[in-house]
């Protein structure tokens, strides 16, 4: 019994080192000093609205906006053919091509982000949003088919079945009942791979060229350190939002299994 | 009615195929063409602003004879190895804990928990570690305000030893997963029947548990290595010139220097040298992985 509280005071331990950062946040955010350091200054709302008429962030956020969502809507559509594929069919090469798809999950990302300029500046292609969107895409795909493996997996196979005895084909079975039993997993995988897209830096950084995207912005913005409490403020706001984003996925996640009578296993991956 | 079945199962085979061959096409052109393009301007010649089709070794030679790219390439080969240390050996109870004695119905809830850190603002966690290890750092103000420290702390910011620990926390997630799905699968009777037997709680967890668990620790060990030696924003932010790593050279030649082949050849060797320590690493761990589909 004892043992199992050091486990439980552990892993509370472990939970506050993870949070340790995003915790400092607010508290710098709302700091009225320009140095992110202690001793606090005294409590001010400026650095928010500060970020309120600046033009340059307006502009990174609506890219990376577009970015996201164009990401997500992709790499989910990609994720259900994969994911269906996956734990539907047997075909050969199964194994290699689902592992070709997996691989940026490992990959590091400037690998993905180096040889993917190459094949751009080669063709002559012009680095902009679209750029990043592929490259977003490649990186997303394999988180979205993770989460829906698990949605596609736990459905039961006789439903289907079902339906083509009834007189239904290929396409209108799956419209009509694979489709509403896995879509929480769609939501789910479309909201984590807007979080991710939203998030990422590296691939961004690279394939932008001169469109700023919110992460781009918020690495220039480092460099000044006047400018770093407002980047404060916008963190706040963007852990806030993506912890929102997060838990409604969750959300969604655990109702698709619920639904199509599956057994939960735990967590996106 | 075996040549039916036979042409079924062709045609379940078209299907599979015909349904992957969207992302497995996406992939193809986006993932393996642009590998084996970055493969191949390894190779070439680097002609200002243009690459020249001329075969070539030279990028390979002047990147391993340059000591400063040879230097960088051993230390994020270090780093990545402790980070995966670090990282593994502090995540193993935290898997254990969610896996072994939290109720069935909150170990979502744990999970999530750990999960949500992993996906907000990279790039702000990592400043804010900045903010933490500094010179007027939370920690330095924290350890000199209760007097465990006389003056702050100089050895934990823009250098190695902060690039380690922001990697270290910034990976934690992903090693506690793998962990955790291994441990789930062990089958409970196993534990009982150990005990049955004789065995103290701490033989079991060495004689059962673990070797049980070895599959999600291998997996673990791979997904967090492979990836953090080529982080580039961590020994940027918080590294200093001590810290640099070799995604910031892969940087440099790339878009500072323009120079496509020679940031090929670095990229190329040091994905050479990762995958080659990985296959090692299976290789000595393939006892556990035998047979456990």
């Amino acid at each position: 019994m004892t043992a199992a509280r050091w486990f439980k005071m552990y892993a509370l331990g472990y939970l506050v080192f993870l949070y340790a950062p995003i915790l400092l946040l607010p508290i710098f955010a709302f700091n009225d000093g320009t140095i992110i350091a202690f001793p606090l200054q005294g409590f001010t709302t400026k650095w928010f609205s500060q970020m309120f008429g600046n033009a340059t962030l307006a502009l990174a956020v609506k890219n990376s906006l577009i970015i996201a969502v164009s990401s997500a809507v992709l790499a989910t559509c990609l994720g259900v053919f994969a994911a269906r594929a996956a734990t539907r069919y047997t075909f050969p090469g199964k194994g290699g091509i689902i592992g070709l798809i997996m691989l940026p999950l490992v990959l590091p990302e400037i690998i993905v982000a180096v040889s993917l300029l190459g094949v751009l500046l080669g063709l002559g292609v012009s680095l902009g949003i679209w750029t990043v969107i592929l490259g977003h895409v490649l990186i997303c795909t394999p988180y979205a088919i993770a989460i829906l493996n698990s949605a596609f997996q736990s459905l039961d196979r006789s439903l289907e079945e079902a339906a083509y005895d009834l007189g239904e084909s290929r396409l209108s079975t799956f419209r009509l009942i694979i489709l509403p039993l896995v879509a929480p997993g769609i939501v789910s995988s479309l909201l984590i791979s807007f979080t991710i897209s939203l998030d990422e830096f590296i691939i961004a950084f690279f394939l932008a060229g001169t469109e700023p995207t919110l992460p781009v912005y918020i690495f220039s913005q480092f460099r000044f350190p006047q400018a770093v409490p407002a980047i404060m403020a916008l963190g706040t706001i963007l852990v806030l939002l993506s912890i929102m984003l997060l838990a409604i996925a969750e959300y969604f996640r655990r109702r698709g299994i619920a639904k199509s009578g599956g057994k939960d296993t735990g967590g996106f991956l | 009615m075996a040549n039916r079945l036979h042409r079924l199962g062709r045609s379940e085979a078209a299907n599979g195929l015909v349904l992957v061959s969207p992302p497995a096409i996406f992939a193809v052109l986006l993932l393996a063409a642009p590998l084996g393009l970055l493969f191949l301007y390894s190779f070439l010649t680097d002609g200002y602003l243009t690459i020249l089709w001329e075969f070539t070794f030279q990028n390979y030679r002047d990147a391993w004879s340059d000591p400063l790219v040879r230097t960088v390439m051993l230390r994020s080969l270090g780093v990545s190895m402790m980070v995966t240390a670090i990282t593994v050996l502090l995540a193993f109870p935290v898997a254990y804990f969610v896996s072994f004695h939290v109720r069935p119905d909150r170990k979502s809830l744990w999970l999530f928990l750990i999960t949500i850190p992993f996906w907000t603002s990279y790039l702000i966690r990592v400043f804010l570690w900045k903010v933490i290890l500094g010179y007027n750092g939370v920690l330095n103000s924290g350890l000199l305000g209760l007097g465990l420290i006389d003056e702050p702390l100089t050895f934990i910011l823009y250098n190695v030893n902060a690039v380690v620990i922001t990697l270290a926390h910034a990976y934690a997630p992903f090693a506690i997963l793998p962990i955790f799905v291994a441990l789930e699968k062990i089958d409970r009777s196993l534990l009982e029947a150990g005990r049955d037997l004789g065995e103290s709680d701490l033989m079991t967890f060495w004689r059962v548990t673990l070797p049980l668990s070895m599959s999600g620790v291998v997996a673990a060990v791979l997904i967090v290595f492979i990836p953090t030696i080529g982080d580039y924003v961590t020994p940027q932010l918080v590294g200093g010139p001590e810290g640099r790593m070799v995604a910031n050279i892969i940087h440099l030649q790339y878009l500072r220097l323009d120079n496509y082949p020679a940031g090929s050849a670095i990229a190329v060797s040091a994905m050479v040298m990762v995958t080659a320590i990985s296959l090692l690493f299976l290789f000595l761990n393939r006892r556990f992985l035998r047979g456990r589909k």
